[in-house]
């Protein structure tokens, strides 16, 4: 190592020469470093876990714009639209077709006695085209009164692969005081609202809410004919319907903002990305400690140094090698027990929380900016080395 | 005046502190030193010698007068112009001042790669020959932690000497040793001066070593009281 740092640097390495002389110092600032990591990778990975989820409760759906109330930031919250409003947007050139979409919460009390909170679809059985093709095909057998399709993902259910309920072998639940037939499956997985999903059709949906009317579903979906701008149509279909009440948008546009809302504007996200800030802070703090003790204990020598005609460039450089080595070596540890981490916490919650090379490389250079930025502080105290004080 | 004198230094004063507490510390020092010599400088503690040697070193910068340093001006030199001056001069230190997580040769190739990458095998020869010359041959992989007080001393010497210095300033670097050591590195700087024309102007209170130096030079309360050659 110290022949290769030899070679990268043109000149000794001595800050890893320092770094790895005192061992009890460098371990005590990799665990540091590895600590500051461990606690941005796991805000992280809860918020990107967020992420995708919001991402995920979209993916039943397949449309071009969504009609929305005003008030619903995510899909989930907001006001009932009223189903006037599907026909007026099919009034508008360029719509193919419109159908409404329902969406309630529920609970299912397991056999095992175990609750599971599900978020509920419904779709009309005729709109096959404005659900996800991997399930769509299942849409008309929801057709028959009190069925549904279980998300088997869902948090606390597990099905053996020869042992999935289908239309000839139903799984008997009973949801919100509802006996219902489970009569499939499909996969999206629990989220920060719900333990997971369930597809039912229209009919079935208004039975499972009986205080949900069929006027008012909680969006409308739209698919445009090929060729059309979203965006502009999109405000076409605002302008006929001209209500306050409603945001009509390109679907992709609602997603970006639902992401937005929840990952800015609501507690949760905000304490995921405070908690990021936080840790980043832990790191600097820590790893400012070590080199400031380090300048700290060696500025007789730097001044001697000084003496021999070592510009302030050498000693930056020196205080960054340290920087960027115990970056990088506090970086390894911090990945491996965030893994770890992520594991344990994807089994318990069922959440998407997995690392990805895109995070992994963002925290890495993070680490190295934050532990440069450590550095440039810790070279301050470069300034009292004075080589006319050695004499 | 003699071209060739590394050092000229006329009428300088120092003074440290500010508004009342200012105090001067050197009053009205000349002196020339010629190339090749050993000039001690003694006096008592606080008697400005210090002062005098940081001031030549351009350690300190220069308030009044004029210190003439191979031939620059130090009175308003540019910490640029001071830095590439420092690089001609070796400096060894009551303590040694050796890094501590770097072996003796590494400290050695220290006084080298201040002038920049160069052939890392001949830095190496380079260091190596030092260290056999101040008696080290067989310690160069050493730690500092694991060398005598003696021998420390020693690889600063081999350090301040290695990149063939015109001058060499010395701030009692006997005074941590016992007589026999604190002989043998005065007698090596002597030589090595004698060999390669370097100028060593050294500060001390050590009486065992005068015997050795071309020319003393007494300060007291900052002023030269005397400037003899040894009998």
């Amino acid at each position: 190592m110290t022949a290769l740092l030899s070679r990268l640097l043109g000149r000794i390495p001595i800050g890893w020469l320092q770094l790895t002389h005192s061992k009890s110092r460098l371990t005590v600032a990799l665990a540091g470093v590895a600590f500051a990591n461990v606690l941005v990778f796991v805000q992280l990975g809860i918020s990107g876990g967020l992420n995708q989820t919001i991402n995920l409760s979209y993916q039943p759906i397949q449309a071009d714009i969504i009609i929305s109330s005003s008030d619903a930031n995510t899909l989930s919250d907001g006001s009932p639209v009223a189903r006037q409003r599907m026909f007026q947007a099919l009034s508008v050139p360029g719509v193919a077709q419109a159908t409404p979409l329902y969406l309630a919460l529920t609970d299912w009390v397991r056999e095992d006695g175990g609750s599971t909170s599900l978020q509920v679809y419904g779709f009309p059985p005729e709109a096959g085209n404005f659900v996800n093709p991997l399930y769509a095909d299942r849409l008309p057998d929801l057709r028959l009164p009190s069925t549904a399709l279980l998300d088997r993902q869902s948090r606390g259910v597990s099905f053996e692969d020869d042992d999935l309920p289908t239309l000839n072998a139903p799984l008997e639940a009973e949801l919100g005081g509802v006996a219902m037939d489970i009569i499939g499956t499909f996969s999206i997985g629990a989220g920060f609202s719900a333990d997971g999903n369930l597809l039912v059709s229209d009919q079935t949906f208004l039975r499972l809410f009986a205080q949900r009317s069929a006027g008012t579903p909680s969006h409308i979906l739209v698919r445009a004919e090929p060729g059309y701008d979203l965006t502009s149509l999109s405000e076409r279909i605002s302008t006929a319907i001209s209500s306050d009440a409603v945001i009509v948008r390109p679907l992709q546009e609602a997603i970006a903002s639902d992401v937005s809302y929840q990952t800015t504007e609501r507690p949760t996200g905000l304490i995921f990305g405070f908690g990021v800030v936080m840790g980043a802070i832990v790191g600097v703090v820590i790893v400012y400690q070590v080199l400031s003790t380090d300048v700290a204990d060696h500025l007789r020598e730097y001044a001697t140094f000084k003496a021999m005609g070592y510009k302030q460039r050498f000693f930056l450089g020196l205080v960054f090698e340290e920087a960027v080595i115990m970056a990088v070596l506090g970086f390894i540890p911090g990945v491996l027990i965030s893994l770890g981490i992520y594991a344990g916490m994807a089994a318990a919650t069922g959440l998407p929380i997995e690392m990805d090379l895109p995070r992994a490389a963002s925290v890495l250079v993070g680490t190295i900016v934050a532990c440069a930025l450590s550095g440039a502080i810790a070279t301050r105290r470069l300034a009292a080395a004075d080589p006319a004080d050695l004499f | 005046m003699d071209q060739g004198d590394p050092i000229v230094v006329r009428g300088l004063n120092h003074w440290f502190g500010n508004g009342d507490a200012r105090k001067q510390a050197v009053f009205d020092v000349s002196m020339r030193v010629k190339r090749g010599s050993l000039t001690i400088l003694m006096g008592p503690s606080g008697s400005g010698k210090t002062t005098v040697l940081t001031l030549m070193g351009c350690l300190r910068d220069v308030q009044d007068g004029s210190v003439n340093l191979l031939g620059e001006e130090l009175n308003g030199a540019s910490e640029q112009s001071q830095v590439m001056l420092r690089r001609q001069l070796g400096f060894i230190f009551q303590a040694h001042n050796l890094h501590d997580s770097l072996s003796a040769r590494q400290n050695v190739l220290m006084g080298l790669q201040v002038h920049g990458k160069g052939d890392d095998a001949a830095q190496e020869r380079a260091a190596d020959h030092m260290l056999d010359l101040v008696g080290l041959a067989d310690r160069r992989t050493y730690l500092p932690g694991n060398l005598s007080g003696g021998q420390k001393q020693r690889v600063a010497i081999a350090r301040a000497l290695v990149s063939n210095p015109q001058i060499v300033f010395a701030d009692e670097p006997t005074a941590a040793l016992d007589k026999q050591s604190g002989q043998t590195v005065v007698e090596m700087l002597a030589a090595l001066g004698e060999q390669r024309s370097t100028t060593t102007l050294m500060v001390t209170h050590d009486n065992r070593i005068l015997d050795l130096a071309d020319r003393i030079v007494t300060l007291e309360d900052g002023r030269i009281v005397s400037d003899t050659a040894p009998v």
